[in-house]
């Protein structure tokens, strides 16, 4: 056997070349013949009742395909969790941006003042906007008291812990709606015919997702819809449930013209009526003894679901999951719930939940350090979790990690000590102040709890004619490298060279549910079941008797096209079984909620500019143990490319809201760094490997996102001795608070004394 | 969009593309970019918000860098064009596609063909860039998967490779 091992390598990604070359082909470089181009009419209300829908004068509608709720031949819902959220808008409207009526023409140019043209007549009812607004429910717009959903987590006897306290810490911290903004806009492409029936082509992470839907709205046989994913470049979430929603209009207008139909968004209208990271408010009430232990503490963790339900269960589950974050509660009380407004609903983004909880806790990490006055390096050393502790869930940690060890290394990394200490001593004598803060963090890899053993993923692995492998799978490939890294975890497993490999196209048609391509699942859940799948068409190969125990990928490839001559294609299965040591309550929400976590200390370094108010991130140490790092120059990939999006989340990019519709929703005035906005970011990592997943590795996609923003707005207020306690955090702010416009109370979190 | 393109009468627009020429006969104040990808079959040009704030739709023209979505296709008359799929020759990739390959900066790839025409465009000014020269020369173009660190390296690699001149 050959010991040059393929894991661990930094192999060309699998597509890159078509990319490089520009020959890979998105959604909107196909063209179909006789192709028509859809497009949406919304609702210019945030809540009410549709009386009249009129199509103006000027335009020639016969030429027009128009779908309403009325054409819609199965169930109308995006099929999700709680199927709540229409397709088409029947009668009522529950968010501007909400979709009323489907129009296609051939001339796409045709279609703007189309839309236009269709005038709308409403009785408008009161509408919600914000948290507090929802919960007072003066107006209720969902169920009977606005709640998607609560969850309680609770560990020890916290009313017990009040009176052991020496400091009660109390704060309140807040992050906005931030957009995924994937560079290709959401687009589709439906064909009918009623003898094939419907396929789908488009820009998305979970094809099976958009086929569970289709099949219900559409009334039809699952093994007549089929779903194909075309290159998809980015989504971060944002791929994850709405697709389903564009498909299901492309296909109605398909369906109802005979004809292909290509829905493709423009900026503005992407980023108005998709889903985006759900606002937060997070309150922390923590007992303290004076070294600066925790002993107890309540969270109420609340995010703002918009609309309709869609996803917001599952990512206040995880947000409150992490609500605790990588310390030590001897008792807690985590109460967490979705509430509903009339905004578009917001959805899956990088991290889901746990970069807003983080945020709050690491915020608040800091604020105890205050009030103890220890280094707030000190007060996360005091309470980090240790080996054979137990999480807020009361799940015990097995792993071999050391988080002090972890803290230490990158505060010598970052020189934090010495950095601190100085900018301390310069400040004073400079309009530039400088700060460094850190953020101690952990993300869980996987579906929440009994979610992996729900979703049953299924794998394949086939023996082709060329004596080849290749990998069948759902999951998706979207910039992260999942081709990459399966057909690695394939070779590796087959003892074949990297080039032996190769992997399907996620189609419906072709390749098992592998389950949806989120939660940090694909390398760790997807790459153990490919593990597993390789090794089954090697006893395949091995019992057949071409095949010796130990071979050369040249001799794999004889018996494979030997096998395949005699027998035909063949594939090897392998379904998801849950670990004996993984079990989960989900009554009580206790128990062990990911096969593994992900653990990080970041430290951010800080300039505020006292003139322009505008801060610069100068400084970024990423120290991470992820398990065995599988593909060195991904892997920095992911680490880096999520850290971006965590600046932007903290210092850049805010949606501006009146009346739950976006006002900024163009590249213009909604901000993303830029490639001259980022400090150098200094990736390094801890690889202790981990029993569950593919080689040792855990997932790393969202770890990344969680961390930047409580680093850097520590780092402010480390700069400027003032607590900034929600992000966005933009110069405004910043000079609102130190010009007195805002007051300066306010800022800070009340605290008292305990015992 | 406000005013269809199409409410002019066709003419005829001569020029270069990836040092071909050709004539394509179209409206005068349709998108450049419109005309790369649906009358050139040119798809590597990508469109992500156009109104000139992304780059993805990077092209050359005249060897000045400029966003196609923003150019009316008549003032791209007799200009001389470079898109994405001018730049390998053949097989054989230019020194900065195999650069971004190798370092990893080309994620999801949509922002990739105008990253590399903006990286070409500041090597063939400045062969061997400072990394503050990179930074600020890949500015107009918005990357929301790498954070842009593997993509200095590899305008780095590629600058070293003599990818430049």
């Amino acid at each position: 056997m050959s010991t040059d091992r393929i894991v661990g390598k930094s192999v060309p990604r699998l597509e890159g070349r078509d990319k490089v070359t520009g020959q890979a082909r998105y959604v909107d470089d196909i063209v179909l013949p006789g192709m028509l181009y859809g497009a949406t009419v919304r609702s210019r209300i945030p809540h009410g009742k549709i009386t009249k829908i009129t199509f103006g004068t000027g335009i020639d509608w016969k030429d027009f395909v128009i779908v309403t709720a009325k054409d819609i031949p199965g169930k109308n819902c995006i099929a999700l969790i709680d199927d709540d959220e229409p397709c088409l808008a029947d009668g009522a409207v529950n968010h501007s941006e909400e979709p009323i009526l489907l129009l296609a023409h051939a001339d796409r140019y045709r279609l703007p003042k189309a839309v236009e043209r269709v005038s709308l007549e409403y009785d408008p009812f009161p509408a919600i906007f914000s948290i507090e607004e929802s919960e007072r429910q003066s107006e209720i717009i969902w169920g009977s008291d606005n709640i998607f959903k609560s969850y309680v987590i609770e560990k020890g006897d916290v009313d017990a812990a009040w009176e052991k306290a020496d400091y009660i810490v109390e704060g309140e911290y807040r992050t906005g709606a931030q957009e995924q903004l994937y560079i290709e806009n959401n687009g589709v492409i439906a064909s009918f015919d009623p003898q094939q029936g419907l396929t789908v082509w488009g820009s998305m992470q979970c094809p099976y997702y958009v086929h569970k839907s289709l099949v219900k709205l559409c009334n039809l046989p699952a093994e007549r819809v089929r779903v194909v994913q075309t290159e998809t470049g980015g989504a971060f979430g944002g791929k994850e449930d709405y697709p389903s929603m564009i498909a299901g209009h492309a296909a109605l207008l398909a369906i109802k013209s005979g004809k292909p139909v290509k829905i493709m968004y423009d900026r503005m209208e992407d980023m108005a009526a998709t889903t985006k990271r759900h606002p937060s408010r997070t309150r922390h009430r923590t007992a303290v003894s004076k070294d600066g232990k925790i002993l107890g503490g309540e969270i109420d963790f609340t995010i703002d679901g918009g609309a309709y339900e869609t996803l917001s269960p599952v990512v206040l589950s995880r947000g409150a999951i992490h609500a605790g974050g990588a310390y030590y509660w001897p008792s807690i009380r985590i109460r967490a719930k979705a509430l509903a407004t009339n905004t578009p609903p917001q959805g899956a983004f990088r991290g889901f939940g746990a970069p807003q909880s983080l945020f709050a806790l690491e915020r608040h990490m800091d604020r105890i350090a205050q009030v103890v006055q220890i280094s707030p390096s000190e007060v996360r050393r005091r309470n980090l979790l240790k080996r054979g502790e137990t999480t807020t869930t009361g799940q015990t940690v097995n792993e071999a990690i050391d988080l002090g060890k972890l803290l230490d290394r990158a505060m010598q990394l970052s020189d934090y000590s010495a950095r601190k200490e100085k900018f301390a001593k310069e400040n004073e004598r400079s309009s530039l102040k400088k700060g460094i803060g850190i953020a101690s963090f952990l993300h869980g890899a996987g579906f929440t709890g009994s979610g992996e053993r729900y979703l049953s993923s299924v794998v394949g692995v086939e023996g082709c004619v060329d004596g080849k492998a290749r990998v069948l799978v759902s999951s998706t490939e979207f910039g992260q490298g999942t081709n990459t890294v399966l057909c690695q975890i394939a070779a590796e497993a087959l003892n074949l060279r990297y080039e032996d490999v190769s992997i399907a196209k996620p189609d419906t048609q072709e390749v098992p549910n592998s389950g949806p391509t989120v939660a940090s699942r694909t390398v760790m859940v997807v790459g153990k079941l490919v593990q597993s799948a390789a090794l089954g068409i090697r006893q395949t190969l091995t019992a057949s008797g071409m095949l010796e125990e130990t071979y050369s990928p040249e001799e794999f490839r004889a018996a494979c096209r030997a096998y395949v001559a005699k027998h035909g294609k063949f594939q090897s299965l392998a379904r998801y079984e849950q670990p004996e040591d993984i079990v989960w309550d989900e009554q009580k929400y206790r128990g062990s909620a990911y096969a593994a976590f992900a653990w990080a200390v970041y430290i951010a370094e800080v300039t505020v500019d006292l003139t322009t108010y505008n801060v610069s991130v100068d400084d970024f140490v990423a120290l991470q143990e992820v398990g065995k790092v599988l593909h060195p120059v991904l892997a920095k990939g992911q680490i880096i490319g999520g850290i971006a999006q965590g600046i932007g989340f903290a210092l850049y990019e805010k949606v501006v809201w009146d009346k739950g519709r976006m006002q900024n929703g163009q590249m213009t005035n909604y901000i993303i760094p830029t490639s001259a906005d980022l400090p150098p970011i200094r990736v390094h990592f801890e690889e202790l490997g981990n029993v569950h997943g593919a080689y040792g590795a855990k997932g790393i996609g969202e770890l990344p996102m969680d961390g930047p923003a409580p680093a850097i707005i520590n780092a402010v207020e480390d700069a400027l001795g003032i607590p900034f306690n929600s992000i966005p955090l933009l110069p405004e702010d910043i000079f609102d608070a130190l010009t007195g416009r805002r007051e300066r109370e306010s800022l800070w979190p009340v605290m008292k004394g305990g015992r | 969009m406000n005013e269809s393109p199409q409410n002019r009468a066709k003419c005829e627009i001569p020029f270069k593309v990836n040092g071909e020429l050709l004539t394509v006969r179209t409206h005068p104040m349709e998108r450049l970019l419109d005309v790369l990808r649906e009358e050139l079959g040119l798809t590597g040009t990508k469109e992500g918000c156009g109104e000139g704030e992304c780059g993805s739709c990077s092209v050359l023209m005249d060897g000045v860098l400029v966003n196609s979505c923003l150019i009316p296709v008549l003032q791209a008359k007799s200009a001389d064009i470079v898109t994405i799929e001018g730049l390998a020759a053949g097989e054989r990739l230019h020194a900065l596609q195999q650069a971004f390959l190798e370092c990893g900066g080309a994620q999801c790839g949509i922002c990739t063909p105008g990253m590399i025409l903006a990286a070409f465009h500041l090597l063939s000014k400045k062969p061997r860039p400072t990394l503050e020269e990179v930074r600020e020369g890949l500015s107009g173009n918005l990357c929301r998967c790498t954070g842009y660190m593997q993509i200095f390296e590899a305008v780095a690699e590629a600058g070293r490779r003599g990818a430049g001149g």
